[in-house]
């Protein structure tokens, strides 16, 4: 038994609330990821058995969604949008700025641990303040280089991470 | 100004994201007439009469869904489609920002008149703000009893479930919604069986998208007449259109269907931007066909824009100026589908990869003429012959830049970089 106890209670919880408990597959690996920050073979071992799934069950819809990672992240999560209307806008010159500023390419992580960052063509819907990205699943918008490094040292200096999801 | 406010009349209202404040502008009273005054099938006669069709993309007239449910069979869900991903598209997550209570109130109406005593709301992962914002509100109306058993003493019982997915294109195509609802890897079904009779867990189900529902309140207080009145004969009532790309003002306009695009671009955008010229739009999202600017006088309306061989689509326009290239459009649009592609069938999964690896080579000006030929074979092998939409649609806008502009896609072959672009194109302005 290795997830929190709340943990376990939230996907009690889930499960309980759906018509059909596999429904909580989703909330739950969202669960898990909160708490221990990515998704183990244990952790969704653990799911499955609350859930009364196959552990392979529960690992086939973790590969299936972006938003699910099975490595390490950085404490700050950073999606920069490069579909069309960011690109349109200068998301380019952006990617640039935080690979540069980052020191690491896109997918990877600071040598800080601080920051995971990832270009993305999976349209974020800020199309209307583009170019934009998320930074811990928040949207900021309208960004420039500067803007940029305004975000990243505020994040930077925040005392702890916005959760990676929860529920 | 142009626009026309229906859905959106009472945005900047104070506090509208509280209950209090919608309350404060006439809401739930719709929900309230609702059980006064319409028996379930009224209602649904109304939402017929209005010929409000669905905001997600495909158009269906929204009251001709409902009545596909088999009668007499229960449980029966309503699934509101929040997995807005369509590139270009953020008017869904408009309304839930700056309205959410309304959605509320439209998914409520939408399940009385569907007899519907669970409602889900799949919203996409990366809507991560807005996901809290509807779990908040849908709290509050539980507690103020719009929500739970013997809403406002109607002896009618609905609960509201915000269910949040985790980065999925697909999930927005009605039947890949339902198994990564079910707890699955959201891949579509096979059709038929629709929704309507074999959905969630086997069950008749309707899936609606967030601004369809939004439009409810107003239907059942202004009547199914009324709202018919507005727009034009075949589109009738408003849309929002997601307004991106080289323009002034860029941002979420509602329009009375009808209107010149001209209007919507020039009155509300702003223009284009630095007074460059417009060279081509998308006027649907990133799924639908290229328009040019000898376009712009079309209306605002699903037949016309069909006939001009595109689509309105969901509602996204994106204006590009003279300075860009449709090639690394195109390139972008033919990566997204590729990433999305959910891999169940072989040619979407395999055709989304060879037209990405096409399109690279193609913008790096190093594929040959005769491999740009072989773009329409592709595409061929694709549209049409995939098992959901997605696999189709990643052909549309390619094709049909490739065709309105096959000079500059030829001119990429073998010049050994982008002919078009400049560095400082891509720049801010």
């Amino acid at each position: 038994m290795s997830l929190a106890a709340e943990t376990r209670v939230a996907i009690e919880r889930a499960r309980e609330r759906y018509p059909q408990p596999r429904s909580a597959v989703l909330p739950a690996l969202w669960a898990v990821q909160r708490e221990i920050g990515l998704l183990t073979p244990d952790a969704m071992a653990e799911v499955a058995g609350i859930l009364n799934l196959a552990p392979s069950e529960v690992e086939a819809v973790s590969t299936f969604y972006s938003m699910y990672f099975q490595h390490p992240h950085g404490r700050h999560e950073v999606v920069v949008c490069i579909n069309v209307s960011c690109a349109l806008r200068g998301a380019e010159e952006i990617v640039e700025h935080i690979a540069r500023t980052l020191g690491c390419a896109s997918g990877e992580t600071t040598t800080d641990g601080e920051f995971t960052w990832s270009s993305t063509v999976e349209c974020l819907g800020a199309c209307g303040g583009a170019p934009a990205m998320q930074v811990d699943h928040h949207f900021q918008e309208n960004l420039t280089p500067a803007r940029v490094d305004e975000i990243l040292a505020r994040t930077r200096g925040a005392a702890g991470p916005t959760p990676a999801g929860d529920r | 100004m142009a626009e026309f406010k229906l859905l959106t009349n009472d945005i900047g209202a104070p506090d509208l994201e509280t209950r209090a404040g919608y309350e404060r502008v006439g809401g739930y009273q719709a929900l309230r007439e609702a059980f006064k005054r319409f028996t379930p099938d009224q209602l649904v006669q109304e939402v017929k009469t209005s010929g409000i069709r669905g905001r997600g993309g495909a158009g269906f007239p929204t009251g001709t869904k409902w009545s596909f449910l088999p009668k007499e069979t229960f449980p029966r869900y309503l699934c509101c489609n929040a997995d807005e991903s369509e590139p270009g598209c953020f008017k869904d997550r408009f309304l839930i920002d700056n309205n959410p209570h309304q959605l509320i109130e439209g998914v409520l109406i939408a399940s009385y008149a569907l007899q519907v005593n669970v409602a889900f709301i799949y919203i996409r992962g990366e809507y991560y703000d807005q996901r809290l914002t509807l779990e908040r509100v849908a709290e509050e109306a539980r507690q103020a009893g719009y929500i739970g058993k013997n809403i406002l003493g109607s002896g009618f019982d609905c609960d509201v479930i915000i269910h949040g997915g985790a980065g999925a294109y697909i999930c927005g195509e009605e039947t890949a919604l339902l198994d990564s609802l079910e707890g699955l890897r959201g891949q579509p079904r096979l059709k038929p069986p629709f929704p309507a009779v074999k959905g969630l867990y086997g069950q008749p189900t309707v899936v609606n998208n967030v601004e369809t529902l939004c439009n409810l309140p107003e239907i059942t207080l202004r009547g199914g007449e009324w709202f018919k009145s507005i727009g034009t004969e075949k589109s009738t009532g408003t849309r929002l259109f997601c307004c991106s790309g080289h323009i002034n003002r860029p941002g979420t306009y509602e329009m009375q269907l009808g209107t010149p695009i001209r209007e919507l671009l020039e009155e509300e955008c702003g223009g284009m931007w630095n007074g460059r010229a417009l060279k081509a739009f998308q006027p649907g999202g990133g799924s639908m066909q290229v328009l040019l600017p000898e376009h712009l006088d079309l209306p605002l309306d699903m037949e016309e824009v069909a006939r001009a061989g595109s689509s309105l689509g969901a509602g996204a326009m994106v204006f590009m100026d003279d300075t860009t290239c449709l090639v690394d459009y195109s390139m972008r649009l033919v990566d997204f589908y590729e990433h999305e592609s959910c891999g169940k069938c072989v040619p979407c999964r395999e055709g989304t990869y060879f037209e990405s690896l096409l399109m690279h080579r193609l913008e790096a000006g190093e594929a040959t003429t005769a491999e740009l030929a072989t773009l329409t074979d592709i595409c061929s092998n694709m549209d049409g012959r995939c098992f959901c939409p997605l696999g189709d649609t990643a052909t549309w806008f390619v094709l049909s830049a490739y065709r309105a502009f096959r000079d500059e896609f030829e001119a990429h072959c073998g010049a050994g970089r982008c002919p078009v672009r400049t560095r400082s194109a891509a720049l801010v302005a």
